[in-house]
């Protein structure tokens, strides 16, 4: 099958084969084709050259109505719910039980109780959906994806903003379907999730499938290679040794605390420290960060240098040299139809870029050259929009706004959420020279062996508290987990 | 992971980095305003040869003069747009602030006390609407339309109902006068024009009016204080209101208080012919400035020809949809 748009080829001569009850796992960097490959299968693209065949009989997919029809449901990683709608609402958007015209809300309530129970999915059917968390809405997103009689069910990235509980809920969910003989098709950057949960594995790149794998024949190690196409020694760069624990931190939090929010949190961090946080979704994480960069009312105490400070707004905050990547670059980092340049401008511009109100235009140029060299990242031209980027590069724009204020206190918030692997490799290794310069960083992340591997210690958070602290050497998942979820490990 | 060769290829960056060229500047430039120009350019040859007397110095200055205080009050919409906000009073606000500059001037003030009264009037009105919208959080769509109606209110009950004739030969100088041959009009719209392009172009202050329209979350994540900065912006909306209405007021040799009857509405398509997202982020007041000659074009052309008034508003309407739909087509096509 072949795929072109305009010059460009997404997709070059691709064969795929799906069994029923099984799990078959797509695997490539970002741009490899995997999501135009997923497109074509629910009907959104025509392939330029090339046919379907389901159950043995070649098909043709008008619409995404058509697909649909045909038994082929998607879950996209960008989520499509209505918050202002409830759950029920939402599963059943465009089917919902009605009579002349009119809803059948006991109906449509009774339909989607049993459709939760059955895939286990702990959410309210009359909830709305704006007062579910990120997580909930991606299984509510499922749900909505499994409402219509499906043979084969395509998630793309299902499990990017879920933390470990919801993920085993995901994965609860797929034995079920495997069980009902339906096949399923998952792509997802999380290589242990790969390897727990797939039974075929087929690496793209560049356009292309290379092969198909089955998992118990194949190592993370290989995967790897064989999706990036070079060599590749660990998804982490190498540890550094922790900084000294001597002498005043650079960051102390004192019994901050928020009314429903998060209670009483204390921690400091050190110059050239990483400290993980780790939680569930839910657990207060993002809140305390929030109130930290000036964005949340929260009454306790924070020191910067020994110094109590008041932190009112993010002003406040950037003042204090700190800096926040926060959890949805689009929502909160970035302005998509705006240029490269302006984007990696977006803080320096009214943070010391400018004389006499003026915006520098040279000293912006500059900036941004040295940002997309520093990252290496990839783009066309500075004047490109950076909604036109991957993931990535979009994450190293992120970073690239801040770094050239030169922050003392750096806050990463799911940092690498939805990133292939070489973008993340070269965001930590970003993460690592941050701190071997003496910058202390603050790491939030709902991905456990990535805070494992980069932090020096680790806060867990449960229920709107920090309930342990813990050195990273030697620790065990399993042992963090028995934390953040109040379960002793067996 | 750490790729087998220990750099990792900065060849595939674009590194090649270089400030753009004049020539790439003028390409940026006509990808911006080549539409709409190219739009009133066929304008004017049509009506060029349509009517003999179109394409005459004194037509085309009319013109001009005819657009300038729709143009100025599209310029504080702009501003206004570019937040994704819309400011449905301006055109109540030329008439109260007309009326208030027509009262001070029959009570014998000073010129040089009035125009900066009437001016501070206008901006004391936009703080109103940025107020009401920024602090208690009420969408500015409602705002405005509420302050439409108080400020078109407190026009009537200013004025008694009736227009309030002005004498004052300087003042009236402002809107009749000429400089160099040219309508004063012209000359303000000409600074204004350029000044505001100035600030939305190179000030901090207008980078971070585009950054907040563009995203208001990431604008306030990245230290810009987004309700102030809105609060601003309506007293820009407010004092271009009331650059209009001391204009007007000085046109007409008096203050009426159904002055500036629906000019919001005008204001709000030369800025959106002109290539301002209505959602926010995008524009300039030299498009604005275009979108504005257009509808003036538009205008003056059928009255040469004889078009009947209703007619002339179908075809206006037409124009509207027809240029805003490329507008949207041709960006949907780059993107």
């Amino acid at each position: 099958m072949d795929k072109s748009f305009g010059p460009v080829e997404a997709l070059k001569d691709v064969s795929l084969t799906v069994r029923e009850g099984r799990v078959h796992t797509l695997l490539g960097e970002n741009g490899a084709g995997k999501s135009t490959l997923m497109k074509i299968l629910a009907g959104v693209h025509a392939p330029t050259r090339g046919s379907i065949f389901l159950h043995g009989a070649e098909t043709v997919f008008a619409s995404p109505g058509d697909a649909r029809r045909k038994g082929i449901s998607i879950v996209y990683q960008e989520l499509s719910l209505a918050n202002n709608l409830t759950v029920a609402e939402n599963i059943y958007a465009n089917h919902q039980p009605h009579r002349f015209g009119i809803v059948n809300r006991r109906q449509l309530m009774l339909e989607t109780r049993k459709l939760l129970r059955d895939l286990d999915i702990p959410i309210e059917g009359e909830a709305p959906v704006s007062s579910l968390s990120m997580a909930q809405r991606q299984l509510a997103e499922i749900a909505k994806a499994l409402s219509h009689p499906s043979r084969i069910i395509i998630m793309d990235e299902p499990t990017s903003s879920l933390s470990h509980g919801e993920v085993h809920i995901l994965f609860g969910v797929i034995e079920r379907l495997k069980a009902q003989g339906k096949a399923v098709i998952y792509i997802s950057h999380r290589m242990d999730e790969i390897m727990r949960i797939s039974d075929e594995i087929s690496v793209m790149r560049d356009g292309r499938l290379l092969c198909t794998l089955q998992k118990q024949d194949t190592t993370i190690d290989e995967l790897i290679a064989l999706m990036v196409g070079r060599e590749m020694r660990d998804i982490y760069p190498p540890r550094r040794a922790s900084p000294s624990r001597e002498g005043t931190p650079l960051l102390e939090v004192r019994h901050l605390s928020s009314p429903g929010q998060f209670q009483g949190v204390d921690f400091s961090v050190r110059r050239g420290e990483v400290l993980g946080v780790f939680g569930l979704i839910g657990s207060g994480r993002t809140e305390v960060m929030k109130a930290l960069f000036g964005l949340r009312l929260a009454t306790g105490e924070i020191l910067i240098d020994g110094k109590p400070v008041q932190l009112r707004s993010p002003a406040d905050a950037i003042a204090h040299d700190m800096a926040y990547v926060t959890e949805n670059r689009k929502e909160e980092g970035l302005v998509l139809q705006h240029s490269v340049t302006r984007n990696i401008n977006m803080v320096y511009f009214h943070h010391g870029g400018a004389r006499f109100g003026l915006v520098d235009a040279g000293a912006e140029a500059r900036m941004a050259h040295d940002a997309l060299d520093r990252m290496n990242i990839k783009i066309v031209s500075p004047e490109q929009a950076v909604g036109d980027l991957s993931g990535g590069n979009q994450q190293k724009i992120v970073f690239s706004k801040w770094m050239g204020l030169k922050p003392r206190i750096f806050i990463l918030d799911e940092p690498t959420r939805g990133i292939d692997v070489s973008a993340r490799y070269e965001i930590y290794s970003v993460i690592r020279e941050l701190a071997a310069a003496g910058t202390a960083v603050i790491l939030v992340s709902s991905d456990l062996p990535e805070v494992l591997s980069m932090s020096d210690r680790l806060l867990v958070m449960r229920e709107r508290r920090i309930v342990k602290q813990l050195d990273t050497v030697g620790l065990s998942q399993e042992e963090v987990m028995s934390y953040a979820t109040g379960v002793p490990s067996a | 992971m750490i790729p087998s060769k220990p750099q990792l290829s900065k060849t595939r960056t674009v590194s090649s980095f270089v400030p753009a060229t004049a020539r790439q500047r003028s390409a940026g430039w006509v990808k911006q305003y080549g539409g709409i120009l190219t739009g009133l350019l066929v304008l004017v040859a049509l009506f060029w040869r349509l009517s003999p007397n179109f394409m005459v110095v004194g037509n085309l200055l009319n013109i001009v003069l005819q657009v300038s205080i729709t143009a100025i009050l599209a310029f504080g919409m702009t501003y206004v747009l570019l937040l994704g906000e819309i400011d449905l009073s301006v055109g109540a606000a030329v008439a109260l602030v007309g009326t208030v500059a027509a009262l001070g001037l029959q009570h014998g003030l000073w010129l040089g006390i009035v125009i900066p009264l009437a001016l501070l009037a206008g901006l004391a009105l936009g703080a109103i609407n940025g107020m009401l919208s920024s602090l208690l959080g009420i969408p500015s769509f409602i705002v405005t339309l509420a302050t439409m109606g108080i400020f078109r209110g407190l026009a009537y009950i200013v004025s008694g109902g009736v227009p309030i004739t002005v004498d004052n030969e300087h003042f009236v100088a402002l809107a009749n006068g000429s400089v160099l041959s040219a309508p004063v009009p012209i000359w303000i719209l000409l600074a204004l024009l350029l000044g505001n392009q100035f600030i939305l172009s190179k000030t901090v202050f207008g980078r971070k009016v585009y950054l907040a329209g563009g995203n208001r979350e990431a604008a306030l994540y990245s230290g810009v204080n987004v309700p102030g900065l809105k609060i601003i912006i309506f007293m820009l909306s407010g004092l271009m209101a009331g650059i209009s209405g001391v204009l007007m007021t000085a046109r007409l040799y008096s203050a009426q208080p159904n002055a500036g009857m629906g000019y919001e509405l005008d204001a709000i398509a030369a800025a959106a012919l002109g290539g301002t997202s209505l959602s926010g982020g995008y524009g300039t007041v030299t498009g604005t400035l275009v979108g504005a000659l257009i509808i003036g074009v538009i205008n003056n052309g059928m009255n040469l020809l004889s078009v009947p008034y209703f007619y002339q508003l179908i075809v206006k309407g037409i124009v509207i949809l027809a240029a805003v739909c490329i507008d949207v087509q041709s960006k949907k096509s780059r993107s």
